[in-house]
């Protein structure tokens, strides 16, 4: 039982130093500072095709996350993608007509809602629904668009 | 002696012992008595297992029969906590020592207080004291064991295997790689406590010299057997032919000089092989 | 043949029989952690030899496999002009992977083939039988107080080797090679999720620990008492635990990042 105080004070600041790295991966890694329940309510947009979004993608305006995509369902009458949405609450005054398209940041990154406000007075509640939505766009799709048209027009060059 | 005088007063009792490692017997049905307050010797050539007998009275190991009954408890088939129980009423002094490294002289001693007991620290320190003055090392309190000396690491071991004052001690080979002097400090000490504290000793030995020098009773172990039993005198008189060569000590005789081998000349003459 | 399926079959049965005896050793050590709690002391020395000695191997490694991980990170992200994701990628990495990993290896080398060197010569100088015959458990005084402080270093210990090599990482990455600081730390809070990343590689390391502290002590406990014993008990200790911690990071991973 060979034990002295410096002995003990290492380890109290081995194991103080842990803890401050255990913060620090929760506080400065990762989102927790934004996962921390901010209150926030519910929008809901129907979409022809949701592509990659995926549960908590984020939902911006100009640029600025204000919110996260917390369900994805199908809807087997309609065949449209139900995305549900949680907007902070600070972010109250989104005008009722307010257009979702899903972009992608960059060429190949993530998904993500952009919300683009309307004119209306009137704003959207919880609960409510946003009814004018642009698909996500394939790029598979884009690209087969792209050569189906270039292929129809090249013959006609060449006469 | 008689044996049922011994058997009432005694403290442990074997009956009709065996165990064995392996394919090898190593006890083969002994039966035997260790007598309150006196110092019994069992011996016997290395690896006969004297030790693996104070291992089974200390309850480490189990035998394959037979019991073994230490102040009225049959060891093997108490509880655990019972076990551990008797066990704090039996000292073990191992040939090594068996000192823990990481602690001073002092605290080895203190240990078995400091586990089983609530004393105080200021009383701890009395008994230590008084403990290592007992052996004649009390200035030795704050070396750590690698400083110590054979001889002195088993003083140390003896002071710590009276701590908690047994009621009996079992010595593993106490004077197996001793100078004479440190040997002699150790056989004054067995002899001192057993007569003054008023313990129970079993010694195990192969060191026939010292070790019927102190001891009241002796057994001799041969091949899982007991082949001798008597006061020190009755041994050396004994008319066992093999006890006779282990206490003179003889080369050849029932115990051959040879390990068991096929015939020495057709194994010279057998080429190729290596065994 | 028949010698070669006789020893294979042998070869098995000891191995089950091995696990067995590890399986209740472990099960001894769990009861005995009920009676290291009322002893904080012993705890508190363990947590020294195990925890404190351990921390200046698994800082500086942290950081340089931080700093690395920013040079490589750096030139395969640049090629898709994707250097801003260079934190995501350093500290993805980190705390999902190599922070619990390589701890956990380090670790073994470390703490764990010492622990089994301690058990092995206690055992082969009987200290430990000399304990039991003292009436002292040799599990509850000295096995167990070493399995739970390595059981509560492991995690702290990979939560410190991530945060300096993410550190690390930055250091590199936007002090050598110009990354944006903002870019760096935002895009990292951004991508990773704290119950995903955070709590599963916590969980990684937490596991780690348990089966690094419990191989070194059976090991040593388990190890033939001689020099021998020790030495090669020692060399299982580290050779063990490395295949099982990689072989569970594998198992934990395809559970914990398997469905998405």
């Amino acid at each position: 039982m060979q034990h002295t105080s410096t002995q003990d004070t290492l380890v109290g600041l081995f194991v103080a130093s842990g803890i401050v790295g255990l913060f620090f991966l929760a506080l400065q890694v990762s989102n927790l500072s934004s996962f921390v329940e901010e209150d926030s309510y519910t929008i809901t947009a129907r979409f022809e095709n949701s592509g990659g979004l995926k549960i908590k993608s984020p939902v911006s305006a100009a640029g600025v996350k204000i919110g996260k995509v917390s369900a994805i369902n199908f809807d087997p009458k309609t065949y449209e993608s139900v995305v549900q949405m949680s907007i902070y609450s600070n972010y109250n005054t989104l005008p009722d007509d307010t257009t979702a398209s899903i972009f992608t940041s960059g060429l190949l990154g993530e998904q993500y809602v952009n919300l683009e406000p309307g004119g209306s007075d009137e704003f959207l509640k919880n609960d409510g629904k946003i009814d004018i939505t642009q698909s996500a766009i394939i790029l598979e799709k884009a690209i087969g668009q792209f050569l189906f048209k270039s292929a129809e027009e090249s013959p006609e060059d060449k006469k | 002696m008689d044996n049922s005088v011994s058997s009432q007063n005694s403290l442990v009792s074997v009956r009709n012992l065996s165990f064995s490692r392996g394919d090898k017997k190593i006890f083969d049905g002994i039966s035997l008595d260790i007598e309150r307050g006196k110092i019994t010797a069992i011996m016997g050539p290395s690896g006969t297992g004297k030790t693996t007998l104070l291992k089974l009275i200390g309850g480490q190991l189990y035998p394959e029969q037979g019991s073994i009954t230490v102040d009225g408890q049959n060891v093997h088939q108490l509880r655990r906590t019972d076990l551990y129980n008797l066990r704090k009423r039996m000292g073990m002094l191992f040939q090594s020592g068996a000192l823990l490294t990481d602690m001073s002289v002092y605290d080895n001693v203190a240990f078995p207080l400091r586990e089983h007991t609530h004393l105080p620290e200021s009383m701890i320190r009395t008994l230590v004291l008084m403990k290592l003055q007992a052996v004649g090392l009390r200035g030795a309190r704050n070396l750590m064991p690698n400083e110590l000396s054979g001889g002195m690491a088993r003083r140390i071991a003896l002071a710590r295997a009276i701590a908690l004052d047994p009621m009996m001690i079992l010595y593993d080979e106490p004077f197996t790689g001793q100078d004479p002097i440190s040997m002699g400090v150790l056989v004054h000490l067995i002899k001192a406590f057993n007569n003054i504290l008023g313990l129970t000793s079993i010694i195990v030995s192969h060191d026939v010299h010292d070790t019927s020098a102190i001891a009241d009773y002796i057994y001799v172990l041969s091949g899982g057997k007991i082949a001798g039993q008597g006061t020190p005198k009755e041994i050396q008189q004994s008319e066992s032919e093999w006890v006779q060569q282990f206490m003179t000590g003889a080369a050849d005789g029932p115990v051959h000089f040879h390990y068991p081998a096929k015939d020495y000349v057709d194994d010279l003459l057998s080429s190729g092989k290596r065994y | 043949m028949i010698q070669f399926l006789q020893y294979l079959g042998k070869s098995t049965r000891t191995s089950f029989t091995k696990l067995g005896r590890g399986t209740y050793f472990l099960l001894q050590i769990i009861s005995g952690i009920l009676s290291v709690l009322p002893r904080p002391r012993l705890l508190l020395n363990q947590m020294y030899s195990v925890g404190v000695l351990s921390f200046l191997i698994i800082t500086i490694s942290g950081l340089f496999v931080g700093m690395v991980l920013g040079l490589q990170g750096y030139y395969t992200l640049s090629d898709f002009g994707a250097e801003e994701s260079l934190g995501v990628m350093v500290a993805a990495s980190l705390v999902r992977e190599l922070g619990p990993v390589v701890t956990a290896l380090l670790f073994a080398g470390r703490a764990g083939s010492a622990l089994t060197a301690e058990i092995g010569l206690m055992k082969a100088t009987e200290q430990l039988s000399g304990m039991e015959m003292m009436a002292v458990d040799p599990i509850k005084r000295i096995i167990s107080p070493r399995f739970l402080a390595g059981f509560l270093s492991m995690p702290l210990l990979a939560a410190l080797f991530s945060a300096v090599g993410i550190i690390g990482g930055q250091m590199v990455g936007s002090g050598l090679l110009g990354v944006d600081e903002g870019a760096y730390w935002s895009q990292m809070q951004n991508n990773l999720d704290f119950q995903d990343d955070i709590i599963n590689g916590v969980i990684k390391s937490i596991v780690f620990g348990f089966v690094a502290s419990w191989i070194a002590l059976f090991e040593g406990y388990d190890a033939i008492p001689t020099s021998e014993g020790v030495s090669r008990a020692t060399t299982r200790t580290v050779v063990n635990s490395a295949f099982s911690i990689l072989g569970l990071d594998f198992i934990l991973t395809t559970l914990m990042f398997g469905d998405d």
